[in-house]
């Protein structure tokens, strides 16, 4: 008689890692951060080698701390990426205290003090970012404007860095000539102002879609997260249902008074949207883990910035999103179990 | 039960059994009023009072009143108290009246004031109960002054600022300020300063427990080996 040997599922498994994982997550971001780099300058890279370096001193420092092997958990990179999601969310020329600043309280509270990767409820990278938002608004609302705007030359290497590590600006240039509000900024106190969406859209800070300079960014970041998509790095469920779940909510009030509210492409094309929904809400360990869920999670983070965006303090509102949806994850798992071939419904 | 010491009874309500460490009993004030040491402390002294008065109430009327309606009885006693020191501050300390607002009256919902005298002061001795009283209270007010001399410091680089709300003229040479030209660093005074701040000090109190716990084995079996040897 012939014996087969019985095994549940999954019966195909992939090899990956969690190093492989997000070093995939990091190769993704490049078209990404090579537009910012190519559009805000300098600043975008130095920000990043600064987080890195911050981000991998915190992580051996607590590693060493709490007793854990530091090889194995260095190796795995997840650092890195929480490095780098916060300083792609940083203005460029952010004085160097308020990167190490927002990498240690991603890296020591909302990852180690909650146990480490896998045991965090809540993003680290976007714990960071919250805590220099809601601590130092000042600071975080000095972005750049784009290169090729009004910006006769661009910062030199050396400028930049002085800037970043000395706050000094560069005498050549006025705070006002560098820094600008961003398209989302604009539009909401223009807005505030009386003004229609149309007649904003014609200032230069506009481009074909979505902000100038700004929207490159934004097409590499798509670029990235599809191919993340594609090799199943991270679950289509997710962006699919933040970006529908926004584009659904931005349909309506813009069928509702065009006036006022801002086309849907704009919101899907603008500000964190697209980053935000391949990269910071697939966080497979703060995500929710269900394929039911993960669409729920999606298209409620999607509400949310669409939420924030238009009736909250604030311009943009994907990191508050994620960290709400974040704390329902949980909830949203044990609601969409799902059911066991051949069990009960319900 | 009652042959408690004095001591032991002290070293619980201000440590072992702190209400704001470890049984976390009045978070709502804890959490709210922390924001800088003269406000936290100013609570404390309000609340300390507080515990005083209603524990030693409570233990001198033990003996008369039924256990079923002993309940009622506490929040009777417990709301005048709080209504005599709300009436008291707002008489002296005007200024600290203001700045701390609902929560003076809110000390009378306050869970450790009825803790104690549910779990302490009706079970015990008047020279007891004030005792335990007056070590609670000191262990709720060592949580508010710590949370807000940490908070207060992280958040704005100064410590005992505006501490003449407290001590009047005397209190405006009181101000530390420690760094110069401080930015602040908002989120320590916003509500989630107050938790992540808790946390830090609930851990710390813990780390200081276990190290002289593990210090007491260390020595006991130590003094056993001499012993055998």
């Amino acid at each position: 008689m012939m014996r087969f040997k019985i095994v549940t599922s999954p019966h195909v498994l992939q090899n990956t890692s969690v190093g492989q994982v997000m070093r995939r997550v990091l190769y993704a971001m490049i078209p990404g951060v090579a537009a910012l780099i190519g559009f805000f300058g300098w600043g975008v890279l130095v920000n990043l080698v600064l987080a890195t370096a911050v981000a991998l001193l915190a992580e051996t420092v607590m590693l060493a701390v709490r007793g854990r092997r530091l090889a194995l958990h260095l190796s795995d990179f997840s650092a890195v990426v929480t490095a780098w999601l916060l300083a792609v969310a940083l203005p460029p020329l952010a004085p160097w205290w308020l990167t190490t600043l927002g990498v240690m309280a991603a890296i020591v509270v909302a990852k180690h003090l909650y146990g480490g990767l896998g045991y965090n409820p809540f993003n680290p990278a976007m714990v960071g970012y919250v805590v220099l938002l809601t601590s130092f608004p000042r600071e975080m609302s000095a972005w750049l404007i784009p290169h090729g705007l009004y910006q006769p030359q661009a910062l030199t290497f050396l400028e930049t860095l002085r800037t970043i590590f000395s706050g000094e600006w560069p005498a050549r240039f006025a705070l006002d000539a560098l820094t600008g509000a961003t398209p989302l900024d604009a539009l909401r106190t223009q807005i505030g102002l009386g003004l229609t969406v149309a007649e904003i859209r014609n200032s230069p800070v506009f481009g074909f879609v979505a902000g100038q300079g700004w929207e490159w960014a934004a097409l590499g970041f798509l670029a990235g997260g599809l191919w993340l998509v594609y090799t199943r790095t991270a679950d289509w469920r997710i962006p699919t249902g933040m970006l529908g779940g926004l584009a659904v909510i931005a349909t309506v009030f813009y069928l509702i008074d065009p006036q006022h509210y801002a086309p849907p492409w704009f919101h899907v094309w603008s500000g964190a949207a697209l980053f935000g929904a391949f990269f910071i809400a697939t966080d497979p360990v703060t995500a929710s883990t269900t394929p039911y869920g993960r669409l729920i999670y999606g298209v409620g983070v999607g509400i949310l910035v669409y939420i924030i965006r238009g009736f909250g303090g604030y311009p943009d509102g994907v990191a508050f999103a994620v960290l709400l949806m974040n704390i329902a994850a949980p909830s949203i798992d044990l609601c969409t179990q799902p059911r066991v071939f051949g069990a009960r419904r319900g | 039960m009652n042959d408690t010491g004095y001591l032991k009874i002290l070293k619980d309500g201000v440590w072992t059994q702190n209400t704001g460490f470890v049984a976390l009993l009045g978070l709502c004030p804890l959490l709210a009023v922390s924001n800088s040491v003269v406000n936290g402390l100013g609570l404390g002294l309000a609340t300390l009072l507080v515990l005083l008065i209603s524990n030693v109430a409570v233990s001198l009327i033990r003996n008369l009143v039924r256990p079923e309606v002993r309940i009622p009885v506490f929040v009777l006693v417990i709301a005048c108290v709080v209504t005599a020191v709300e009436l008291a501050m707002h008489a002296f300390l005007p200024r600290l009246y203001t700045v701390l607002g609902i929560f003076i009256p809110l000390i009378v919902t306050n869970c450790c004031v009825i803790g104690r005298a549910e779990a302490f002061a009706f079970k015990h001795r008047v020279a007891k109960s004030a005792v335990d009283g007056i070590a609670t209270g000191l262990g709720f007010m060592l949580a508010l002054v710590l949370l807000g001399a940490l908070r207060e410091v992280v958040g704005q680089g100064t410590l005992f600022g505006q501490a003449d709300l407290l001590f009047g003229e005397f209190g405006k040479g009181l101000t530390l300020h420690l760094v110069d030209d401080y930015r602040g660093f908002l989120l320590a005074i916003l509500p989630p300063g107050a938790f992540i701040g808790l946390g830090c000090l609930i851990a710390l109190k813990n780390v200081i427990d276990s190290r002289v716990q593990r210090r007491a084995i260390a020595q006991s079996t130590t003094v056993l080996l001499e012993a055998k040897s």
